[in-house]
């Protein structure tokens, strides 16, 4: 009788242990495709509502009057927004205070208060190359980012880093001979979902154009050059976009055949995608690390780069899909003087 | 078909569970009783619906019929028959096949004066099918999240519904499953070779027995289990598999929406080192 109860006792401890780390049904379900094959998402709607509320972007400023001279002709040394007007100008400027500045330095932490053409200060710099990238993503990379666009907030949210980067991380030095690499294995880094899949994906496949896919079209292809590593990199980078979007691999995929065009669009978005965080990293933020300071270097001397999650910040859309261009249509493409 | 001489004193009336003696006879070897009849006439009908099911696919080829369950925007209701609701009268035929089939074991092992320890192992597949069917679609809301009847089309859902998770090897319930699964094939194959062993002896000798059995394995790791034991250990380990798995799945969606690497965050997160 004692070891019934011990037993029962065991069961009811185990299992309560066991569900403390999950969650409540019912989870929120949606079907994309025939039904039956499981395609879609199943979600925690309580999780949805919390990474709502935590992804607002801030109200924006009243618009400014387009017309008048050009900040070109105003102000000095304006290279990439001189087609503003002065109104537009003066809103960007204080929008990205509000947007990326320490509150206590407010304008000075780019500018040199005594003369704000000065190009002295590295943020001033970081900032140009920054407004010249989200320009180029709001009219280049449409493929990506559609008519939503993107602001200096889409990554910043009120920092001046955006908090989710990459650097090349080397782990802890390893020993000699098999164990002088373990191939960034086994360190259970939240960027790729706490695997123990590769921790970083990114340097090879997002700020170079490494080859993601690994499997071949035909059934027992002979001659297919790519190895287990390679499979995992691509593995460990699709949980990396999972984790980064708060999405499963349905979302994308049909896991009965990971490579076919014929699933859901989402695939297409994404593809572009993951070339537009090339684009940015390669053109755009890599060339920077020359002009950064060394508190701002990683242990291998590179600088922050972005990811998926860096804008998505585990929503399919970042922040809800809220139309970031509409408000700032002056960090779309150029526009005529009205 | 013929019966065997000593069989007939096992053929006695009585033990059935419901109906008295109606249906308590034999029809050749197989003994009938009531839940004999319900196996039979479920089983016929869900036979013919999933025939019917089929007929109304664009294809007869066996491996890709496909018999899917309702869009999910039925949740908990019927659905028309072609969108799903073939599915539903297909299920409620299944379960009442399979736990008929379980019944009539019962009746069955109390006409022979035995326990009920076939129909208790049965009745783990038949938990293991309603998980899938029933106890999860249940609990997510909407039938649905019912796996579909079809060879390639069950193992597209199974696919699936694995990388919803991210990756299932993760699933904790999923690792203690596959580890019984493995054990009772380790479990089962030193058995059957240790049987074997003991009742193949060189030409000319006798045959061994249990004692021999058990110093084998004391000589080897030092404890032999014994003759019940090892089918007591059995049943716990083939047992102990089907129902991990069935936990395994019933977990993944009502109790977690995440990938399951990330469920072991627990782990990291103990206070002691966090």
């Amino acid at each position: 009788m004692r070891s019934v109860s011990t037993c029962l006792t065991a069961l009811v401890l185990g299992s309560a242990l066991f569900l403390a780390g999950c969650e409540r049904p019912p989870p929120a379900a949606d079907q994309i495709g025939y039904r039956g094959t499981s395609m879609g998402s199943v979600t925690n709607p309580r999780t949805l509502e919390m990474r709502e509320a935590a992804n607002r972007p801030p109200e924006a400023q009243p618009a400014a009057d387009p017309t008048g001279p050009r900040a070109s002709t105003i102000y000095q040394n304006v290279q990439v927004l001189g087609d503003l007007s002065e109104g537009e100008f003066i809103r960007l400027m204080a929008s990205m205070t509000e947007w990326m500045a320490p509150p206590d330095q407010s304008c000075g932490y780019c500018h040199n208060l005594e003369n704000m053409a000065d190009e002295s200060k590295y943020q001033f710099r970081v900032a140009r190359q920054m407004l010249v990238m989200t320009r180029s993503l709001n009219t280049d990379w449409k493929s990506h980012v559609g008519e939503t666009g993107v602001t200096c907030y889409t990554c910043h949210r009120g920092n001046p880093q955006p908090q989710a980067t990459f650097k090349l991380d080397p782990g802890p030095r390893g020993a000699g001979g098999f164990t002088a690499s373990r191939q960034g294995q086994n360190f259970a880094a939240r960027s790729v979902g706490s695997t123990s899949l590769p921790n970083d994906p990114f340097t090879q496949l997002l700020a170079y154009a490494g080859e993601i896919r690994v499997n071949t079209p035909t059934a027992l292809a002979a001659g297919n050059p790519r190895t287990i590593q390679d499979a995992e990199l691509t593995y460990s980078l699709m949980i990396h976009m999972s984790e980064g979007l708060g999405v499963n691999c349905t979302f994308c995929h049909n896991s009965q055949n990971f490579g076919a065009w014929n699933g859901p669009p989402q695939r297409a978005t994404a593809f572009h995608g993951i070339r537009m965080v090339r684009d940015i990293n390669t053109r755009h933020v890599q060339p920077l690390a020359a002009i950064l300071p060394p508190e701002r270097l990683g242990p291998e001397g590179d600088n922050a780069k972005v990811f998926c999650a860096t804008c998505h910040q585990a929503q399919p859309k970042p922040m809800g899909g809220a139309p970031m261009l509409r408000d700032y249509p002056e960090l779309g493409a150029p526009r005529p003087a009205p | 078909m013929a019966m065997l001489s000593f069989e007939a004193k096992y053929r006695v009336r009585g033990g059935t569970l419901v109906g008295g003696d109606l249906f308590d006879f034999w029809v050749g070897p197989f003994y009938v009783g009531f839940f004999g009849v319900t196996t039979i006439f479920f089983t016929f009908l869900g036979t013919g619906l999933i025939f019917w099911g089929a007929s109304l696919g664009d294809t007869w080829n066996i491996w890709k019929i496909n018999i899917a369950p309702p869009d999910l925007k039925y949740g908990l209701g019927f659905a028309p028959l072609a969108e799903g609701g073939l599915w539903q009268l297909i299920t409620i035929c299944a379960i009442g096949a399979f736990a008929s089939w379980a019944l009539r074991q019962v009746e069955i092992s109390r006409k022979l004066g035995m326990g009920l320890h076939i129909p208790v192992a049965f009745s783990f597949a038949i938990f293991a099918y309603v998980s899938l069917v029933v106890i999860r679609p249940l609990l997510m809301g909407a039938w649905g999240h019912g796996f579909p009847y079809g060879i390639f089309s069950h193992l597209d859902w199974v696919s699936n519904v694995g990388y919803q998770y991210l990756h299932f090897h993760y699933n904790p319930a999923h690792m203690i499953a596959v580890t019984f699964f493995f054990t009772t094939t380790l479990a089962l194959s030193l058995h059957g070779a240790l049987v074997l062993s003991a009742t193949n002896p060189p030409k000319g000798e006798a045959v061994k027995t249990p004692e021999h059995e058990n110093a084998f394995f004391r000589d080897i790791i030092g404890y032999s289990i014994g003759t019940i034991g090892i089918h007591r250990l059995g049943l716990f380990l083939a047992l102990s598999a089907v129902f991990w798995s069935a936990v395994c799945i019933v977990i993944s969606g009502p109790f977690w929406t995440l990938g399951w690497p990330e469920w072991w965050n627990w782990w990291l997160e103990l206070p002691i080192w966090r």
